[in-house]
């Protein structure tokens, strides 16, 4: 497992042009370790002098076999494994795989944890896209963009914290609900984030939107154009970088979504400067939506009380039978899914975060598919890198905003 | 079922003779192989269903025929509908032609597919592995490749499973 | 340390050889780039500002092996990715230290399948494991301590036996 293997130009053959084989071009291996690849990426350059003719990515660096772990476990305990996916987003990925779950059983869920849901997830999508302006801005060499990105993101984290008592993989989410209802302190730590954010994006928009080495590096730099984007299964904010319209919480709603009143940021040129624009609008959008769901909470439960899927609180323990049996058969066991299967999608921070899940009358899945952007999106980079340097490759790859782990799953 | 996705379920029944079912208010249609690539382009071409939202496969061994089911979910932006086209293969020498001369996105996915479950693809323009190492045999999703589980060192086990572990010395 | 304290401010200080290279060891440990997964993110809001890792002397994050001396293993590591390890490892010049971070790191962590090798210290030799999935910025700095004391604790006979 450990050996090192001599590799020859024929393994590649069909990978690479013509120049190549006659040498006229040079094979540059951008290996798994590599600071500007955002996590295990391996791109095979074919470099004409400075200028990309081909990159082909490898990836696989990060297989973790989750899909095939999820089936040996029980539903709620193969939750645990889905925040470690797209490891930007845990409380979305929890969220598309309790959507999946409660679509499969026919799970209600109550309006005081649909609201908190998406307060939680919105401020996830906040996080997760100053984490990708700090990558950014630092493979652009604006490196104290990294340092103010991170110390907002420490007020996320320490609202995540004070709800679940974890930082990043919370598992907060569970179907039917959330874990347990956020304490006291939670709406005064919201507010004054909600207070608090504006004035820091328009810092960074001062820092970097103007900046004429950013427009000279950016402008006109790796078009995507819409017709590609659509064939290769591109979502997200790269695809609404590029024209097309499409965002899942306003074309298809969940959890309260059509209540509140948010815009969608759609930019045409399809460079990385769109991109990048685009992505800094959807953080102002997002703390638009925190705070009308905050000024809109109802008060309830925040769990179902449908007692075959959803364990009782430990106080009915001591004083009803059912709730003893119904705890004891669903930790032990699990409940059972009807055969049949969903798909349920959700709009993450990188696009369509989909999951397949097929049930087999067990309690443990038959089948889990994670439907991941980052996939298709890198699927798309061989296209738009033709022609570029080496630098801008660099530059195009951060734009995409891919994770490993969503890919490799 | 949505009455704007019913003209397009009808037209598929007869062109293709294939059955469709409904779950949980989605729409799951049954086509051959040999006909999955008409039934793409055709979709694509006169109904708007540009993007291949999700492309998986499922296993339901121990049954062989089907043993396989490659699942195409498809999307249409315009009029924002979704379908799942079904494919059931059989469990000896899976084959189905492959869909990337009509959507891009099936590409990788079928790598992936192939990865692992073993299903080949006709005409695929990158026939290789795209996850797991070169060189390991078996593909992993199948219901009969173990999962790898390896014994938790508790106290009372915690020598023996020393002993057997490839410790790096140096 | 020594005779200085009779000498006053001569500027003179006397210690042990031993003493002397461990203490420049600690203080200026570059650590290199070693992100995997999740715990690369903690392990970058380590470095960020609000838990400084520079004042430990690891301002820079060194891409390349040949210029650093301690490997923090942060995230899953894949059966693919174990061979790139492993030449990374033996691509960084003696003295080497290597961090555990995490729990799939450590011991497999939360995947205990085909895919993910149960335990860095399969492949390479590890000095010190921090738990946690992913743990604190906070727990990671104390490894780092952890590992600086036993750094201190090195003596020269052993690094000959080596």
């Amino acid at each position: 497992m450990t050996q090192i293997e001599e590799v020859s130009l024929e393994q590649f053959k069909h990978l690479v042009s013509e120049r190549a084989l006659r040498g006229e071009t040079m094979l540059l291996n951008m290996g798994p370790q590599h600071p500007s690849t955002h996590g295990v990426l391996r791109l095979l350059l074919e470099l004409d002098g400075e200028t990309i003719v081909n990159a082909v990515p490898d990836i696989g660096y990060l297989h973790t076999g989750v899909e095939k772990n999820m089936e040996a476990k029980t539903y709620l305990k193969a939750e645990v494994m889905s925040d470690r996916l797209d490891y930007m987003n845990p409380l979305g990925n929890n969220l598309a795989y309790c959507m999946a779950v409660e679509k499969l059983v026919d799970l209600d869920v109550p309006p005081r944890a649909q609201a908190l849901r998406v307060i939680l997830v919105e401020l996830q999508r906040i996080a997760s896209h100053l984490v990708w302006i700090g990558t950014f801005g630092l493979d652009l060499a604006a490196m104290s963009m990294f340092l103010y990105a991170f110390r907002e993101r420490e007020a996320i984290l320490d609202i995540f914290e004070l709800c679940s008592g974890q930082r990043m993989m919370t598992t907060y989410i569970r179907p039917g609900g959330l874990w347990r209802d956020v304490p006291v302190e939670f709406e005064t730590a919201v507010r004054n984030f909600i207070k608090m954010f504006p004035k820091r994006i328009d810092e960074y928009e001062a820092l970097l939107t103007k900046n004429p080495v950013f427009l000279d590096r950016l402008v006109g730099i790796g078009k995507l154009d819409a017709a590609t984007a659509l064939s290769h299964g591109v979502t997200g904010p790269t695809l609404r970088a590029s024209g097309v319209n499409w965002d899942l919480r306003k074309a298809r709603p969940y959890m309260g979504y059509e209540q509140y009143d948010f815009n969608v940021p759609v930019r045409t040129e399809g460079d990385t400067y769109a991109r990048y624009l685009v992505r800094v609008q959807e953080m102002r959008e997002s703390l638009k939506i925190v705070e009308q769901a905050l000024n809109k909470l109802p008060m309830g439960p925040v769990i179902s009380a449908n007692r075959k899927f959803v364990p009782p609180p430990r106080s009915e323990l001591g004083v009803s039978m059912e709730a003893l049996i119904h705890h004891f058969k669903l930790w032990t066991e699990g409940f059972p899914a009807p055969k049949g299967s969903v798909y349920s999608a959700i709009e993450s921070p990188r696009g369509e975060l989909g999951v397949y899940l097929e049930g087999d009358g067990g309690p443990k899945p038959h089948r889990v598919h994670w439907r991941t952007p980052s996939f298709d999106n890198l699927s798309v980079l061989p296209k738009i890198v033709k022609g570029h340097l080496v630098a801008d490759l660099v530059a195009i790859l951060a734009s995409i905003d891919i994770v490993l782990g969503d890919i490799d799953r | 079922m949505d009455n704007k996705l019913e003209p397009i379920v009808k037209t598929l029944q007869e062109k293709f003779n294939a059955t469709f079912e409904e779950f949980r208010g989605e729409v799951h249609v049954f086509v051959t192989a040999e006909q999955i690539v008409e039934a793409l382009t055709l979709l694509r071409d006169k109904y708007d269903f540009e993007m291949l939202s999700a492309m998986t496969a499922s296993d339901y061994w121990p049954q062989q025929t089907p043993r396989f089911h490659v699942i195409y979910q498809l999307t249409s932006l315009v009029k924002n509908l979704s379908v799942q086209l079904r494919v059931p293969v059989n469990g000896d020498q899976p084959k189905v032609p492959t869909a990337t001369r009509v959507y891009e996105t099936a590409n990788w996915r079928e790598r992936e597919i192939f990865d692992m479950f073993g299903i080949e693809f006709e005409g695929h323009p990158d026939p290789r592995r795209i996850l797991t190492p070169e060189g390991i045999e078996g593909h992993p999703l199948r219901k009969d490749f173990p999962l790898g589980y390896e014994e938790p060192q508790f106290t009372f086990n915690f020598e023996e499973i020393d002993l057997r572990k490839p410790y790096a010395k140096e | 340390m020594g005779v200085e304290q009779k000498l006053g401010n001569m500027g003179i200080v006397t210690t042990t050889l031993e003493t002397v290279v461990n203490w420049s060891r600690t203080n200026a440990m570059w650590p290199m780039l070693f992100g995997l997964a999740c715990c690369a993110i903690e392990m970058m809001a380590a470095q960020a500002s609000h838990f400084d890792m520079s004042r430990f002397g690891m301002e820079l994050m060194r891409a390349s092996p040949r210029q650093s001396d301690l490997m923090i293993v942060a995230g899953r590591l894949s059966r693919k990715m174990a061979p790139v390890l492993r030449r990374l490892y033996d691509q960084m010049p003696e003295p080497k230290w290597v961090i555990a971070m995490g729990d799939c790191a450590s011991c497999g962590g939360v995947f205990n399948n085909y895919a993910i090798v149960q335990g860095v210290d399969e492949i390479v030799p590890v000095d010190v494991y921090v738990a946690g999935c992913p743990p604190r910025p906070e727990a990671l700095i104390h490894g780092v301590m952890t590992l600086f004391e036993k750094v201190k604790g090195e003596k020269f006979k052993d690094l000959a036996a080596k």
